[in-house]
């Protein structure tokens, strides 16, 4: 079925783009960066389409990677239900957010070059889904990381877009650290690092023997799926990764890569339902990444910073959905949030785009009127978000807060508030620049069809998304979690939150636009904090990265480098010098001083020779 | 008494040696040292004739022989080298003679 | 014990002469004193029975040899030498290195000349005849050699001391 086509097409785009881009007009970049993209996506509909319910994962095997010893490793594509659910949503948001940029990128600088990493990035995502083993889907792991670290700081010349780029791929690595050593866990344990061999094989082994390796190599799997998915601890590179242009935020920082965490725990599941403990930790993390993200999401007065953290939040969501056993929900919530939070960030885009450049809420107001496409739109995704019944991510968020409550209510109840708090955040951020007057010195315009169109397809999934019933295709992956227990209260509670939240939103912002600073300022200390992300960033600069370059710098530059091994290198050639200088003054010009040496060695050579024809007699 | 004992010339030829290398290393005038380098080389040639009578070959003279052409060579070239020196720095001292030093 | 009463008084006068060359500040002292030892030099070889090597020790040594460093002396006008104080390296370097080395030599020859071979004179000598024989037949190459060396010592003389022609 020829899968190496799909992630091949966008990497020739790369290439096109990224060694001729220079002198092609921008008409001619679009076609290969967008057509590409779009051919992969037909070729994914195909696939898809051709291959029906899947029952088991189809697999392409191209060549043999690694040989060694009973290790085997080739480099194989696979198809199964859950990739053909990430290839659809990776292809298509991706191809819509490729239009979108046409569109948004068209004034700037090194256009080629934005197109170029942007398929770039398609195709190492690609082989991520498509991966058949853990070592293929680490290699497009690890390329994601990179595009990532491209994406954010393509405007280089400004140090802190180069800065937030390095945090982004020094923070991943981190989690990377974790990955591999799961990897190497598990070939220590199964013998092989193929999807199919390993699962086989874990299915088939006795909880309680290999109950503390398994859950030694979830854990491990859940420290990289926290730095690639941004949660606690890791979650603190996707707040300054707004750097960069906004469809990278889009696309990667919403729909795909961030996903990449969730994705690689769902496909591990047979591996996390042998280790109870490990799925305890994804959920806790989840909710408690949910709620801290959510709070701090509440008083950011950028908007794409409020974005960031609602996605780290919703991110979380999909963690708890996993964790509690609802791998097929957490799916859902995948696709849900790809659609709407791609929609809220392009949407943002466009605003940004239309005020010139200004990303402040409190500079905005009353755009409602200026730009309605964006307005309308926007608002279908924050209804979505929000959790208002029959939308999207009305669906997916049940499932999983009711998946919760099966699992342990108290995470139920702390996931109702926070979406008490999407809710919140999302709408202040709609009603902050949409309603009321505008507050700002641009002239807002709308933006132009390439961008607008997304956009509205966008919307239309976000609202109309729900209808595509993931966890029910994904039923025989994952067999449903007893959800069907007849409740349906824990739906209604969580449906009312998010109506509370838009509420709360409407009477701070629109009704009684002074309440909101009487109560920042009635907050006092935790509004502060809030406010300054629990100072997260400053905590781990003082705790860890200070020691860590202040250690490097003294022992390791000044001591080891400079003092040791420099040392080393030059006092071996001061020796030299030294004994060159002593040696250096037999050559004293003085003729009788060298016959004085001469007779020297001849009084020591009959020496020698008495003593050994002495000896001899 | 029948002669005198072979050591004894070779005792002597070590002296003149000795003396000759103390002539080299304490003068300072090149042409005094030249003479001591002489007088080594006469002292070697005294060698090889004793050891030539002991063996009772002709080889030493021959030896000898050689010797004494070569000195004249040698004589006739360093004293040419030394008129050279003297010409250019005008002086006999060995020890101004100094510069290829460090 | 006529031929051991000869020895002692020309290896006396022979080291008495060349301990006068070292001492002499003069070089011209030092260059008649050199000719003082070539001759007792030479009486010994005959001792020892070298007809040859004597005559060709006056003739070409003293007589040439040293004529020619008497004239280069005279050519170069060349003063006593300034009397300068030994300097330490040498005094306490150089004395014992000679004494180690006379001392090592004496030994060693004590050690391989039993004291019993004696040198008679008459008992052999080689002459003119002899020499020639050996020079010509089995020394035929060095000595073809040599001669060439001399020639060579010729032109390098001339080429060095020769006046700069402007």
């Amino acid at each position: 079925m020829l899968l190496w086509l799909i992630p091949i097409l966008p990497f020739c785009g790369f290439l096109i783009n990224g060694l001729l881009g220079r002198r092609m007009p921008k008409a001619l970049v679009n076609v290969f960066a967008v057509g590409t993209v779009a051919l992969s996506f037909a070729w994914v509909l195909k696939t898809v389409m051709q291959l029906g319910p899947i029952e088991k994962a189809y697999v392409e095997h191209y060549y043999t990677w690694i040989q060694s010893g009973a290790l085997n490793i080739g480099l194989d594509f696979a198809v199964d239900r859950l990739s053909a659910v990430m290839l659809l949503i990776v292809t298509g948001v991706g191809l819509l957010i490729h239009i979108y940029a046409t569109g948004y990128m068209a004034h700037e600088g090194g256009y080629y070059r934005f197109f170029a990493y942007m398929n770039l990035f398609m195709f190492f995502m690609l082989i991520l889904v498509l991966a058949g083993n853990y070592l293929v889907l680490f290699v497009g792991w690890e390329g994601v990381g990179l595009c990532s670290y491209l994406l954010i700081g393509f405007y280089f010349l400004e140090k802190f877009a180069t800065d937030a780029g390095n945090k982004a791929f020094i923070v991943n690595r981190i989690g990377d650290f974790g990955f591999s050593l799961a990897l190497f866990f598990i070939v220590r344990q199964f013998g092989s690092l193929d999807f199919g061999t390993v699962f086989a094989k874990a299915q088939g082994m006795p909880t309680e023997a290999s109950a503390g390796l398994i859950t030694g190599i979830c854990l491990l799997l859940l420290v990289g799926a926290t730095g690639k998915s941004a949660q606690i601890p890791l979650f603190v590179w996707l707040p300054d990764a707004m750097a960069g242009p906004t469809p990278v935020s889009a696309l990667i920082h919403a729909a795909t890569m961030v996903t990449a965490g969730v994705y690689m725990t769902a496909r591990s599941a047979p591996l996390y339902l042998h280790a109870p403990l490990a799925m305890e930790a994804v959920a806790i993390i989840g909710i408690a990444t949910a709620f801290l993200a959510a709070t701090i999401g509440l008083a950011q007065n950028d908007i794409k910073k409020v974005f960031a953290y609602s996605t780290v939040s919703q991110l979380g969501y999909m963690f708890v959905g996993v964790g509690t056993g609802a791998f097929g929900a957490g799916i859902f919530h995948l696709m849900t949030h790809a659609f709407f939070k791609a929609l809220l960030f392009l949407g943002a885009g466009s605003v940004i785009h239309a005020l010139s450049g200004e990303q402040d809420l409190r500079n905005m107001g009353g755009l409602r009127t200026k730009i309605p496409i964006t307005f309308w739109t926007l608002l279908c995704a924050s209804l979505a978000i929000a959790g208002v019944p029959f939308t999207s991510g009305f669906f997916s968020k049940d499932e999983i807060l009711v998946s919760a409550y099966h699992y342990q209510p108290w995470i139920y109840w702390v996931g109702v508030v926070t979406a008490g708090m999407t809710a919140f955040y999302v709408f202040r951020a709609m009603f902050l620049a949409f309603f009321g007057k505008y507050r700002g010195h641009a002239h807002p315009h709308e933006s132009p069809l390439s961008m607008t169109g997304p956009l509205m397809i966008l919307a239309l999934l976000s609202l109309g998304g729900g209808f595509i019933n993931v966890p029910h295709w994904l039923e025989p992956m994952f067999p449903a979690a007893a959800e069907a227990s007849g409740e349906s209260w824990p739906m209604y509670v969580a449906s009312f939150a998010g109506l509370f939240g838009i509420f709360m939103a409407w009477l701070f912002y629109v009704a009684q636009p002074k309440l909101a600073d009487q109560f920042a300022g009635a907050m006092g200390i935790l509004y502060k904090a809030v406010y300054n992300k629990y100072f997260v960033d400053e905590i781990y600069d003082a705790t860890v990265v200070e020691p860590l370059v202040q250690g490097s710098r003294t022992v390791l530059w000044r001591g080891m480098d400079a003092g040791v091994i420099d040392g080393l290198v030059n006092a071996i050639g001061a020796r030299s010098r030294g004994v060159g200088g002593i040696l250096r003054r037999l050559q004293a010009g003085n003729v009788r001083g060298y016959a004085a040496w001469v007779v020297f060695g001849c009084v020591l050579l009959l020496i020698v020779i008495g003593l050994g024809t002495g000896g001899a007699k | 008494m029948n002669g005198v004992p072979l050591s004894w010339y070779l005792i002597l030829s070590t002296v003149l040696f000795a003396l000759g290398i103390a002539g080299f290393l304490y003068r300072r005038n090149i042409i005094t040292m030249f003479m001591s380098i002489e007088l080594m080389l006469n002292a070697v040639n005294l060698t090889f004739v004793a050891f030539s009578y002991k063996l009772r070959q002709v080889d030493g003279h021959i030896f000898t022989f050689f010797v004494m052409v070569v000195a004249a060579a040698e004589a006739a070239v360093g004293l040419a080298i030394i008129l050279t020196v003297f010409k250019n720095r005008q002086t006999l001292e060995i020890d101004e003679v100094s510069s290829m030093k460090y | 014990m006529w031929s051991a009463i000869i020895f002692l008084v020309f290896a006396f006068v022979a080291v008495v002469a060349a301990i006068n060359l070292v001492v002499q500040t003069h070089p011209i002292s030092s260059a008649l004193s050199l000719i003082g030892v070539m001759g007792s030099l030479a009486v010994l070889y005959l001792l020892l029975g070298a007809e040859f090597i004597a005559a060709a020790q006056l003739v070409v040594y003293a007589g040439a040899i040293m004529v020619l460093f008497v004239f280069v002396i005279m050519l170069l006008n060349a003063g006593a030498e300034n009397a300068k104080p030994i300097g330490s390296r040498a005094k306490y370097f150089g004395l014992p290195l000679l004494i180690a080395f006379l001392g090592i030599m004496s030994f060693v020859v004590q050690a391989v000349i039993p004291g019993g071979n004696n040198v008679v004179f008459g008992e052999y000598h080689a002459g003119p005849r002899d020499v020639g024989k050996a020079l010509f037949t089995d020394y035929l190459l060095p000595f073809e050699v040599v001669s060439v060396l001399i020639l060579i010592a010729i032109i390098g003389a001339i080429v060095l001391a020769r006046k700069e022609i402007d």
